[in-house]
């Protein structure tokens, strides 16, 4: 099952090492990470979606996160209510008459067509899981070649 | 003053008197200064030893130990020393030097990057890239190896920080967001665990390495002796309760005592404290101790129900927990009976060898115990010797017995005898070895004899690297895959470097040579030739429950 886990850390070099070598090492799956600068610039937030079997995993997880020096938080959004939001791009082959059929499934769903040039477009959304998977879904009978996903962020 | 001046004005105010190090290029600057020091500075052969010192003066005085290395090959030699330290949380700090900054990731001559390397064997480790950040930084590191779930810390410094100029200034406290470890435990949870103990009619008490970490050998035998509960230690463990006290079931696990595994898997309450359940001690995960209730006092909490659920988890330092949990328990339960059954273990299933055939193993224990008055610091390689030294050897103070736990590192003993007797002179400090883990850092008795640091060491010399032996004759039908030694002879080699060697083959030579070995005013080697077949037993084959012993008579 995926979690949704947010780390704060004292924004120094190496603390992404730490935190992903705490991962590999005990052999945990990021299935994504996004990291930034907060409004405090000696702070640096990270929101990890995690891959755990079980509730003792993810428990461990947060523990072995907790006890890095550098790691000032560890929030856990499995049971709390949270807002969390993605950006993925994705490009589709579009011809002339696929481009009115993408823009009409643009109306009903999440997205917007940013780049159309040579026989490709580019649709970059925002939103939750619910709405990027039934975006993904639409756009299946389309050819995609690239699909990009900047990993999800939350708040609680 | 410059960086390798503020490094050592540090060193001096977190009351560092005894530093093991070996020099190098990138550590130039900060030896010119360590030149007119006033430290104890031991110059080892190799810088593992460095490390392995370190750590035997840390677990012998319970004070952080120092190394510095050069950078390169210097620093990546202190690894294991320092990942030993990791996996038993010895406090330590672990200087070194680094390429200068600007040349930092320009795979420069000696350069490599320890803090990348050690970053998994390390509780935190730093690279100082500003001057004015190394007294903090110095401060922040005993800090953090000293407090919490102790460990080793590392601090690389280039080259050219060392040379740099700034003032001193040295921080008053340490105040860090990201780091506060919980000392004191939760207050309704001590109530619940004394209650708990109150009902119990079959506790058990099952102590590990950080009941002597935090010092609270003292508290255990007052809660021991006020519930009336055995004691089983780790191996980590042994010496934080006396091993002669008659509430004590010695040590558990695969090779524990018999009495000490049927206790614990036959328990309704275990109190574990400062132990963390490792698989050594455990064994088959399902069908440990089926029937107890779990109370687990540790300071770390990712120890906690990582292995085994635990019923009522404490947080905090084992002491203060201790000192907060004892007169909570207002009720003593009633442990005649399970004691009864105990004793009766004990009878049926003494810890026991054959006495006949060659010179035992096991005797050349009992016999250093006993001529010492178990008052001497052991200190252990890994293999069969550390075992039987954990099942013979009696332990009756904390810090007197020294070995590798976690990590299971061969070539510790010597090199943290070496330490531990710089740390504490006063004490007899025997390295119990075999004869494959001596070779493993052996050339550190030349630090020994021209520092007149004069450990004595007991190789119980089989022939064999002795506990892979073992397992291949009870699990891979005798075939004895490269594990026959050829070796040198020790006596002789003693003599090569100063020492005093000693060959021992007779029951009778045992005392004698023992005896002799204290007496002489220098380094001695004692080569024990030892029966070479004898096994550790009992034992429980890895991956098999707790109560599977193999071995009993």
């Amino acid at each position: 099952m995926r979690h949704t886990v947010s780390v704060t850390v004292e924004n120094k070099f190496g603390v992404l090492a730490r935190v992903a070598g705490l991962f590999s090492a005990r052999g945990y799956n990021i299935a994504s990470l996004a990291v930034s600068e907060t409004l405090d610039p000696s702070i640096s937030y990270m929101t990890i979606v995690v891959d755990a079997k079980d509730e003792a995993i993810l428990e461990q997880i947060k523990k072995q996160l907790n006890k890095l020096v550098d790691v000032i938080t560890v929030t856990d959004f499995t049971k709390k209510e949270h807002l969390d939001r993605e950006l993925v791009l994705v490009k589709v082959r579009c011809g002339a008459k696929v481009k009115a059929k993408l823009e009409a499934l643009l109306k009903k769903h999440i997205g917007a067509l940013v780049q159309c040039k040579d026989d490709t477009a580019i649709i970059e959304a925002v939103g939750g899981q619910q709405e990027i998977k039934a975006l993904l879904e639409a756009l299946q009978p389309f050819s995609i070649t690239e699909l990009i996903r900047t990993g999800r962020i939350a708040l609680a | 003053m410059t960086g390798a001046e503020i490094l050592i004005e540090c060193l001096k105010r977190e009351g560092v008197e005894v530093i093991f190090g070996y020099p190098g290029g990138q550590v130039l600057p900060l030896f010119d200064k360590l030149y007119n020091a006033p430290f104890t500075f031991i110059l080892p052969r190799h810088e593992q030893a460095a490390a392995h010192a370190a750590d035997g003066y840390a677990r012998a005085t319970g004070k952080p130990g120092v190394c510095i290395a050069t950078s390169g090959p210097g620093a990546t030699n202190l690894v294991t020393g320092i990942a030993t330290a990791y996996m038993d949380s010895i406090p330590m700090i672990a200087i070194t030097g680094q390429v200068k900054s600007f040349l930092i990731g320009n795979d420069a001559f000696q350069e490599a990057d320890i803090t990348g390397i050690t970053r998994p064997v390390t509780k935190h480790n730093y690279l100082i890239k500003d001057v004015n950040d190394i007294a903090r930084t110095v401060r922040e590191a005993f800090y953090i190896a000293t407090t919490g779930r102790p460990g080793p810390v590392l601090i690389d410094l280039p080259a050219d920080v060392q040379m740099q100029e700034a003032p001193f200034v040295w921080p008053e406290s340490v105040e860090m967001r990201s780091y506060k470890p919980t000392y004191a435990g939760h207050p309704g949870q001590i109530k619940k665990a004394a209650r708990l103990i109150s009902r119990a009619s079959r506790p058990i008490i099952y102590a590990g390495g950080g009941v002597i970490g935090s010092s609270a050998c003292l508290e255990l035998r007052e809660l021991a002796e006020k519930i009336q509960a055995p004691v089983t230690m780790t191996l980590m463990g042994l010496g934080a309760f006396p091993s002669t006290h008659p509430l004590s079931l010695g040590m558990l696990g695969m090779h524990g005592t018999a009495y000490a595994n049927h206790a614990i898997m036959e328990s309704d309450l275990i109190l574990a404290v400062g132990a963390r359940f490792d698989d050594r001690v455990t064994g088959k995960l399902d069908a440990f101790a089926p029937k107890a209730q779990i109370i687990h006092i540790d300071i770390d909490p990712s120890s906690i129900s990582k292995n085994v659920r635990v019923h009522i988890p404490i947080v905090g330092d084992c002491r203060t927990v201790l000192r907060d949990l004892i007169p909570e328990i207002k009720k003593k339960p009633d442990t005649g009976a399970w004691l009864g059954t105990i004793a009766e273990w004990k009878k049926k299933f003494p810890l026991r060898y054959e006495t006949s055939g060659g010179l035992k193993p096991q005797y050349v224990i009992e016999q250093i115990c006993k001529i010492t008055n178990n008052e001497a610091i052991l200190t252990t390689e890994v293999g069969q010797h550390q075992m039987w030294a954990a099942q013979w050897g009696k332990y009756i103070f904390p810090r007197s017995f020294i070995s590798s736990g976690g990590l299971g590192t061969m070539g510790f003993g010597f090199p943290a005898a070496m330490g531990a007797k710089m740390g504490r002179p006063e004490k007899t400090v025997f390295d119990i070895a075999g004869d494959g883990s001596i070779q493993m850092n052996i050339q550190e008795i030349a630090t020994c004899v021209c520092n007149k640091i004069n450990v004595k060491v007991a190789i119980l010399n089989n022939g064999y690297l002795g506990m892979v032996r073992q397992w291949q004759e009870l699990f891979y039908k005798r075939r004895y895959s490269h594990t026959t030694l050829f070796n040198p002879d020790f006596v002789k080699l003693a003599e090569a470097y100063g020492a005093v060697g000693i060959r021992v083959s007779k029951k009778e030579d045992v005392a004698p040579a023992i005896e002799r070995a204290i007496a002489t005013d220098n380094v001695v080697f004692l080569d024990f030739q030892v029966e070479p077949e004898e096994n550790v037993f009992p034992m429980v084959p890895a991956g098999e429950a707790l109560n599977q012993m193999r071995g009993l008579a």
